[in-house]
């Protein structure tokens, strides 16, 4: 099969591999018919994720048909698909409390140990994300293996919702849907989003689902600020404004009830004892992409809310902690507990109460996904997401 | 269906023995001023040449006593211990453990089990004259608030090359630490989910 492969920094190129076969019990291929380059897949071909290797499959957003199964499986062949980037078995303890993207057993037992060492407790398995994260190959391509293949995938019954329209339940959508659910917005709160990439804009969108009355949403890029506003958001330029003054204002000296930073920061190091060097040695930049979270946490009102749906993996210096506590603050973060989104957000979908087609600017083959990377991160202000199609 | 054995292991015995688990004397695990903790996470060694690792994991499922009785079948242990290639049994309950080695060869050790209680504990050793001097222990209890099983497994073991080889098997990835702690967690994974999660794309068989 053909698959977007890594080879290193800046270098993605679509190769031909082996194709996946049913390895456990509860396995399935599918057949990818759409896949979408994520914002995190940046920081791969960045080169700043650890763990990564050349001759990887990339991809964590993916959807397709059913064509083969395992013993253990309960999805049938012929069956429309979209698959979450979280891995979960759907037995143990986390699990069971619908905490999928902890799951335990997920992480191969040989691959779990860096993050391990890393975070105090393994990671769970994602697809096509370094095998820090289990090494799984992803699904930009053109066919990938599903393990746990009876508790990830969502089955979509309605022919008459095109692919595009419930791809993003692969990831995006959850994760803007979960990182407003960390906010506990109330009826009447003003919700300050930082970052108008897909997460931002989706749990922007899933902010006004739950009846926050305000949401401002804070970027520089001015395409992306006008995706907000056609949400119905407020919109505050960065590199224009005083970005907290300006919140202070819009909220008659009250501040933000929740913030949600949708900005992250990527690991720099890896091995646990030159990590501290290495933040060292990048500390501007590391300081600014901090900055966002240290902004949400100044910006946020007393008491208030603070969703962390951005990717951090390392550790970082100048922390506002006393704002954090002297504020009485709450955090709400993790990676997506997607499974647990799925029902609900499809539900939200066919009703027409979330639409995810606004954000996708370019549909391209499989064949052109390096050319997509490349655009994705070099033209971030007309490039907000691409959707790859394998087959045509 | 279990992950493809590698095929780099270790030549030392130390390596070998990282599944055969100990038990001897429960002494050698409970050295005094650890306060609740287990001995063998003291910050020195404290059992003479023996060298004792160990690790506890929390199984969801099945029952406790499915989960002892599937440890019980010592044939059932190279599902998830990565360096075994197979248990049988002999007479007088004694079992030989084929265990991976270097070169595609592997070395074999008996043992006899040293103490048994129904349910919650089965400890073996090798027996007398053996090539390596080994003893395991795996102990079941129910875990506090309905969380299943805590699965302690111990391995006491003389270093073949002492801490050197200590130090050689770790950089191979089949010092006996890691093999235990690997192994549990694939007994885990086994156990809840009735698979051992890999991300091989497809089975491996002769090169593709």
């Amino acid at each position: 099969m053909r698959a977007l492969t890594y080879h290193g920094k800046k270098d993605v190129r679509v190769d031909t591999h082996p194709d996946p076969g049913i390895v456990n019990p509860r396995d399935a291929i599918i057949k990818i018919t759409a896949t979408a380059i994520c914002g995190s897949d940046l920081h791969l071909y960045d080169g700043v994720i650890p763990g990564l290797m050349a001759g990887d499959i990339l991809g964590h957003e993916f959807m397709g048909e059913v064509v083969e199964t395992g013993p253990g499986s309960t999805l049938k062949k012929g069956q429309r698909v979209v698959v979450p980037f979280t891995i979960s078995c759907g037995s143990c303890f986390f699990c069971e409390k619908q905490q999928y993207s902890a799951c335990d057993n997920s992480n191969p037992v040989e691959k779990r140990e860096m993050s391990e060492t890393l975070y105090g407790q393994p990671m769970s398995g994602l697809f096509g994300y370094s095998h820090m994260t289990g090494g799984y190959p992803g699904g930009q391509a053109e066919y990938v293996r599903v393990p746990f293949s009876d508790v990830g995938p969502i089955v979509i019954e309605n022919d008459d919702l095109e692919d595009e329209k419930v791809l993003f339940l692969s990831d995006i959508l959850p994760t803007g849907w979960m990182a407003a659910e960390n906010a506990a917005i109330e009826g009447g709160d003003t919700v300050a989003v930082w970052g108008a990439g897909p997460v931002g804009l989706f749990a922007a969108q899933s902010a006004k689902v739950m009846n926050a009355e305000r949401v401002i949403v804070i970027d520089h890029h001015p395409h992306r600020l006008e995706l907000a506003k056609g949400l119905g958001c407020e919109t505050l330029n960065f590199r224009e404004v005083d970005v907290r003054e300006a919140l202070l204002e819009m909220t008659g000296g009250i501040g933000p009830d929740a913030v949600i930073d949708a900005v992250g920061m990527e690991a720099h190091g890896f091995a646990i004892d030159n990590m501290l060097d290495v933040a060292k040695q990048t500390v501007g930049i590391g300081a600014d992409r901090a900055s966002a979270l240290k902004q949400a946490l100044l910006a946020c009102r007393k008491g208030g809310r603070v969703s962390i749906p951005g990717v951090y993996g390392g550790m970082t210096d100048k922390f506002p902690l006393g704002a954090l506590m002297e504020k009485g603050l709450k955090i709400g973060t993790g990676q997506t507990h997607v499974q647990r989104f799925t029902h609900l957000l499809l539900g939200l979908i066919e009703e027409g109460k979330i639409d995810t087609t606004f954000l996708i600017s370019h549909r391209l083959p499989l064949e052109e996904a390096p050319d997509g990377y490349y655009n994705f991160r070099n033209y971030q202000n007309e490039w907000t997401k691409v959707v790859l199609k394998p087959g045509t | 269906m279990k992950a493809p054995k590698p095929r780099t292991a270790l030549a030392i015995g130390a390596a070998a023995i990282g599944l055969l688990a100990l038990a001897r004397s429960s002494a050698r695990d409970a050295p005094a001023a650890t306060g609740d903790a287990p001995g063998r996470t003291a910050r020195r060694e404290r059992f003479g040449r023996y060298r004792v690792v160990g690790k506890t994991v929390t199984v969801a499922k099945p029952s406790r006593a499915e989960l002892f009785d599937f440890w019980r079948d010592f044939t059932n242990l190279p599902a998830f211990m990565e360096n075994l290639n197979a248990v049988r049994p002999l007479s007088e309950g004694r079992w030989e453990w084929e265990i991976v080695a270097p070169g595609e060869t592997s070395v074999t050790v008996v043992t006899e089990i040293a103490s048994e209680r129904a349910g919650e504990l089965i400890a073996w050793r090798s027996v007398e004259g053996s090539r390596i001097d080994t003893e395991g222990r795996v102990a079941f209890r129910d875990a506090p608030g309905g969380r299943g099983t805590q699965v302690e497994l111990v391995v006491a073991y003389v270093p073949p090359a002492g801490q050197a080889g200590v130090a050689i098997a770790k950089l191979l990835q089949r010092e006996p630490a890691q093999q235990a702690r690997r192994d549990l967690r694939r007994f885990k994974a086994l156990m809840e989910t009735g698979e051992i999660p890999t991300s091989d794309n497809r089975i491996e068989t002769e090169k593709a």
